[in-house]
């Protein structure tokens, strides 16, 4: 890619931090550039991002309809798997599985409520009633 | 209290080469350019995992193991390495306030999903991403994180959430550090870059089985091609925006290593001096090029411009294609440290 060439195109991350490119001067070296972003890349973030708020709203009308509990809803929101939410949250998968139904989450002792609040960094209210501001 | 060491923060392109060519500076090596680290690192990779998804997508790695460009660059230069893992979190933390006491500049693997400063839009569970501790300022740790243009900071227990991130590659709190190294000659660096270019060699062309280095290239290429009628469009366009991710992410990927290692060939002509690393200099820029078009014609399948069976075969030979300059590229540059 040529110096000239480098994309322009501000995505998320370009409001933050510029990125570093390689790239080929006039007369063939390679030296750097800043880019604001790739609209290719940022599209590629959106439909990604697209896909996830789908799975959450599922989740969501899933735990209102009283088939999931709401950690089914966070694990979603926060693009986690059983596997990767037993490791954060430091129960067995069997575990998070039953802690899934709602009436075994409504039973569930506040020490335990406790962790998977952390780890999806709301309160145990917000994590009973699903109501988050958004960041 | 104010601790500070000798490092100076600089942004980079990719963060494993950044660390490595900043912790390096740190210690006294002033020579060891990004693109120089990245070389001797042997950095370019590509495999594709068929059985593994990751955020329900395939798993392509266009990098090596976290921590190999570091491992390897400081073995090439006879710079002696330090690395620790750990169980405890008291115990990660200990160690690292003990060492920028001492005054070192100290890595640290870290997984992305919890840093505070990364845009939510890239917070995904991946582990490998590397940064530099180098101080402690008003109870808060100083970061360098290659990515970013300014250090940045962060609580102890911010620290301790991305050092301790968790799922696969999970970090365990592992950090690292060099020694203080005296005099890196011309000669040494020689040597790397030829013990750079031996091990991408066979990281590229010699690894056994078809879904690693070049052959994985075009692995993937042949699989795309029926990802359409496998899938459907909508999961396929899915998949080539994991594929894009994964090439074009933070820390770049795909097409940006092809360029990062084209400037490493031109730096290394600096050392060694043979006209053939020019020429095969140009034609990874040309594969850079071409992983970009890749890109585009993936984006136009996931933004719904294209979508016919004929896109994706043309996306699956885009990759076939770059298998073949990479391939003949690889074989040439094995050729090279007969000089």
């Amino acid at each position: 890619m040529k110096k000239d060439e480098v994309p322009q195109d501000l995505g998320s991350l370009g409001k933050i931090t510029k990125e570093v490119c390689y790239v080929t001067d006039d007369s063939g070296k390679y030296t750097t550039e800043l880019s604001n972003g790739w609209n290719v890349k940022t599209n590629a973030l959106d439909i990604t991002w697209e896909d996830i708020e789908q799975k959450v709203a599922a989740a969501k009308a899933k735990v209102l309809n009283k088939e999931a509990s709401p950690i089914l809803f966070f694990m979603e929101k926060n693009v986690m798997n059983i596997g990767i939410l037993s490791s954060y949250a430091g129960f067995f998968k069997w575990q998070i599985k039953r802690h899934l139904k709602p009436e075994i989450f409504n039973k569930l002792s506040t020490k335990k409520l406790n962790k998977y609040a952390e780890v999806f960094n709301v309160s145990v209210d917000e994590l009973k009633t699903m109501n988050v501001h958004a960041e | 209290m104010c601790m500070q060491s000798n490092f100076q923060h600089a942004q980079a392109a990719h963060c494993e080469s950044g660390v490595t060519r900043n912790l390096l500076k740190s210690i006294g090596v002033e020579q060891i350019t990004e693109p120089l680290a990245f070389g001797m690192g042997a950095g370019l990779f590509f495999v594709y995992l068929p059985l593994i998804k990751i955020n329900n997508g395939p798993a392509i790695a266009f990098r090596n193991m976290p921590g190999s460009i570091f491992k390897r660059t400081c073995n090439s230069l006879g710079i002696k390495v330090t690395r620790k893992k750990f169980s405890s979190r008291e115990e990660a933390q200990k160690l690292l306030d003990k060492k920028l006491d001492e005054g070192y500049a100290v890595g640290c693997q870290v997984g992305v999903y919890y840093l505070p400063y990364f845009p939510k839009e890239y917070r995904f569970h991946f582990n490998a991403h590397n940064l530099v501790v180098f101080g402690k300022k008003d109870g808060k740790y100083i970061i360098s994180d290659p990515i970013m243009e300014q250090e940045t900071y962060m609580t102890p227990y911010e620290l301790e959430r991305v050092r301790f991130a968790k799922g696969a590659l999970a970090p365990r709190g592992q950090l690292y550090f060099a020694e203080k190294k005296n005099i890196i000659t011309d000669d040494i660096i020689r040597q790397a870059i030829k013990n750079g270019i031996k091990k991408n060699v066979f990281d590229m062309l010699r690894i056994p089985g078809p879904v690693a280095g070049v052959k994985g290239i075009a692995f993937t290429g042949k699989k795309i091609k029926n990802w359409r009628n496998k899938f459907g469009l909508h999961k396929a366009g899915l998949y080539l925006a994991q594929l894009v991710r994964m090439q074009e992410e933070i820390g770049t990927g795909g097409g940006g290593f092809r360029y990062i290692y084209a400037a490493f060939l031109q730096e290394a002509y600096a050392y060694l001096p043979v006209d053939e690393l020019m020429r095969l200099s140009h034609e990874f820029t040309r594969a850079g090029d071409l992983w970009r078009t890749a890109a585009v014609q993936a984006s136009g399948i996931y933004k719904g411009r294209l979508g016919s069976q004929e896109d994706f075969n043309m996306m699956g030979d885009y990759l076939l294609d770059i298998a073949e300059i990479e391939k003949k590229a690889f074989k040439d540059l094995s050729n090279i440290n007969r000089h």
